[in-house]
Parts: structure tokens; sequence; C-alpha cells
């Protein structure tokens, strides 16, 4: 489904993502580790088109970004970011932001909306102010927003991070379910490797802003890369 | 009283024409100047920040040199005429609604934009719930502009002449009455001019305080 080739990626007039070679198939769970300003999430925001590559190129299904009208693209994918983000308005009109956008009509968006506000477990805060919520709360309706656009692909940035502990273990049990029977392509950055080798149907490690190797937990823990791998994944 | 009226209603009508004008040019220009990432931005938010801070008869001067008869735009034969008094306010009052639009979304979380364009917002869907996010200080700065020229005498006299029937405003009778003597005339207009920016400020903050409790 998304392809990336000799990708390099600069921020303020340095490198900040490397990526060689990296295929994404359809309905797979990629988790992103690596330690904090290895370039994870400018790994996100290049995939979401957020941000411009400098060299090399990402396709999807087969045709490079640069090729894609940019609203068509972004409107293939998801994004959630650390913290929620929510707009200064209901829970409703939040999740209903990005069914707005894309002009669905009512009918559709309200029983797409009630579906993930029910799954995401927020659909009797509906009515209410975003700046009433918790950081749990706000959260989950950030999940809701993305998953309602129903994306080709659902990227995360550390989704987690922000919340107590507690939380964060029953929001991932309520994503994990939802991922299980969704197989939506997700990628998601986080710097739990446990997390990553739970819920990741495959692990990417980026190291040193590039992207030093892909593949299954158990693989990458036998056979890392090089020497700075090796030392990051002990805790797989 | 057929006069105050009169007065009255001309001070109102060039004052919020001046501010609707600031308002077209003020909030594109200065969510250009917020989002905008290009070499001289710094230097043109720092040109609109000090226009925030011109002397109205500065503006008054200037202006009255372009409409004056023999100055670039004298075949316009706009000075002494109520559009000049706009024209002037508005150059006064451009530069405050830009600049606090500026600041108002410089204000925002910097990556509720990615979150917008991530969530398959268009350009100008994302523009629209920036604004729609900043509405509160953005409220303040059309406060902000409309308060800068209804009050302001030095641009009015100078590019209106106050020429009485045509272009005298609120506060150019007050200064013209005090010269007179008539400081019972002069206070009166004054208590008036309070009024009358009272309401209308009362009316935006009404709207904008609507807004905090929702």
């Amino acid at each position: 489904m998304i392809s990336i080739r000799n990708l390099l990626v600069q921020r303020n007039g340095r490198d900040a993502l490397k990526v060689e070679s990296l295929n994404i198939q359809k309905g797979e769970t990629l988790a992103v580790v690596g330690p904090n300003g290895a370039g994870k999430s400018t790994f996100l925001l290049a995939l979401a088109h957020l941000i411009k590559s400098s060299k090399g190129e990402i396709s999807l299904h087969g045709k490079p970004q640069k090729e894609w009208h940019d609203l068509e693209y972004r409107r293939k994918i998801a994004f959630v970011f650390q913290d929620p983000l929510l707009m200064d308005m209901s829970v409703r009109e939040n999740i209903a932001l990005g069914l707005k956008f894309r002009n669905v009509d009512k009918k559709e968006a309200n029983e797409r909306i009630h579906k993930w506000a029910k799954a995401m477990g927020v659909e009797k805060l509906l009515e209410r102010r975003s700046n009433q919520l918790s950081g749990g709360e706000a959260q989950r309706v950030s999940l809701a927003r993305a998953f309602v656009l129903d994306p080709e692909l659902l990227l995360m940035d550390e989704p987690f991070s922000a919340v107590d502990p507690q939380t964060r273990e029953k929001l991932l049990e309520d994503l994990s379910k939802v991922l299980a029977e969704d197989h939506r392509t997700t990628i998601f950055v986080t710097h739990n490797l446990k997390e990553a080798a739970q819920f990741g149907d495959r692990v990417a490690v980026i190291i040193g802003n590039e992207l030093k190797q892909a593949g299954k937990p158990e693989h990458i823990k036998e056979n890392p890369a090089d020497s700075s791998v090796r030392d990051f994944v002990r805790g797989l | 009283m057929s006069e105050i009226f009169e007065i009255t209603s001309l001070s109102l009508q060039v004052s919020l024409l001046a501010t609707v004008i600031s308002l077209i040019i003020g909030l594109p220009f200065g969510t250009w100047l917020a989002l905008g990432n290009f070499r001289g931005r710094s230097f043109l938010l720092s040109i609109v920040n000090t226009g925030m801070a011109l002397p109205p008869v500065v503006v008054g001067l200037v202006v009255a040199m372009t409409l004056w008869r023999s100055g670039p735009l004298g075949d316009l034969r706009l000075i002494y005429t109520p559009w000049a008094i706009v024209i002037a306010q508005t150059v006064i009052s451009a530069p405050v609604v830009m600049g606090l639009t500026a600041a108002a979304l410089e204000a925002l979380d910097p990556r509720l934009q990615q979150q917008l364009l991530g969530l398959g917002a268009s350009r100008p869907q994302m523009i629209w719930h920036l604004w729609r996010e900043a509405r509160l200080p953005l409220l303040a700065a059309l406060m902000a502009g409309f308060g800068s020229v209804i009050s302001e005498v030095g641009a009015s006299m100078m590019v209106g002449g106050n020429i009485r029937g045509q272009t005298r405003v609120l506060t150019t009778a007050i200064v013209l009455e005090t010269s007179k003597g008539e400081f019972e005339k002069a206070l009166a207009l004054s208590a008036l001019l309070l009024v009358i920016t009272y309401l209308i400020n009362l009316a935006l903050t009404w709207i904008q305080q609507k807004g905090v409790r929702k």
C-alpha cells in the first residue's frame, strides 16, 4: 500500500529523517520506536504529507506523493497527535470535523459519529464542551475523530503519552479491540517497546534520524541491524 | 437637534465603514503574516506593529497631501468629503486589525494547523477554523480598530475640513465648540460620543463573552 524509497526529510536545514526502503502492507499495524528526537514524528508527518521531503519518494497505491492532488492524498489519511488538540466546540462537533470537511451528509455523519463515539466510550459526552473533558476523555474523542473518517491509513503519534498510566492501560485495551476488528492500516509511534511488540505486526526502529531496521519484533531482537538497534531493543 | 443627529450619524457611518474596510484588509493580511513562512515576514510584522501606533495627524497630513487638488489622487476630488475621512480612518485602523489578527493567530497552538490538515481540511477550511478558534481575540481586534477611529480627531479635521453639514463629525465638532468657549455644548457632544462608543463596545463584548461562556 505504501512504499518509501531513498527518503530524505530536512527540517531547519538539517537532516531530520532518512529512510532507504520500507514497504507497508494494507491492513498492517506498524509500530515505530526510537529514542526522543530520533525522527519518529517527522516520519509520520512526511507520510501524511504535512511536511515535504527533500529527496526520494513516498508512494501510496503505487503513485508517488507528488503526483497526488494534495487534498485527495490527505483525505485518505487521519492523524492523531500526542495531544488531543480538540477545537473549542462540543465533542459531537469535534468528532464531526473531518466529516464536515468532506461534506458527508448529515444522516450518514450522525450514524458514524454515534458508532465511533460508542466504540471509544464517549457517547455520553457528545454534547459536552471539549474544555470540560479529562485528558483521557479528550484523547478518546481525538481517536473517535480520526476513526470516524474511515481512513485508509491511520497515523498516531504517541497518542497515549499525555495521559495517566491507568487511563493509558484502559485506552490501549479499547484501542487494541478496535484495531483487531478493524484491520485498518495503522502506523503508530510509541516509546514503549512492550506496547510496540504487543500491537505492531512489525516494528520500525528509528535511531539518529535514520530508519535502521523494520521487521517482526522477535526478528529484530534476534538479528539487530547494528549495535545501536541491539542496545535500543533490549526491552522488546 | 437635527444637526447633532446629522453629526452623530456621519461619525458612525464613516467610522463603521472604515472599520469594516479595515477588517476586509486586515483579517486576510494579518492571517497571511501569522501563518506564512517567507523571507521578510518579521520585517513586515514590525512595519504593521509600527502602523498600529501611527499618529492620526501624520496620517491626516499624508492623506491630505495625496488627495489635495495637486496631489497624486487630486483628480478624484475627495478632499473635504466624508470619503476622505473614511480613507484616513482606514489607514489608522487597518494596521490595528492586521497586527492584532496576526498576534491572535500566532497565540494558537501551531500544531492546530497540522491537526486540521491531518483531518483533511482544505486550506480555506483550515483558516476558517483557526479564525473560529481565535474568535475572541479577533473580536477584540475589531473593537480596537473601531476604538482607534471613532475617537480620533486629527485626521478627520485635516482631510474632512470640519465643514458643517458635510464633514463635521463628533470629535471635530467637540474641538470646534471648545475653541469657541462653548464648553457645555462640547461636554454634551463628548458625553454622546462616550455613550455611542460604550454601546457599540457593549454589544461586541456581549458577543465575545457569549463565546467564552459557551
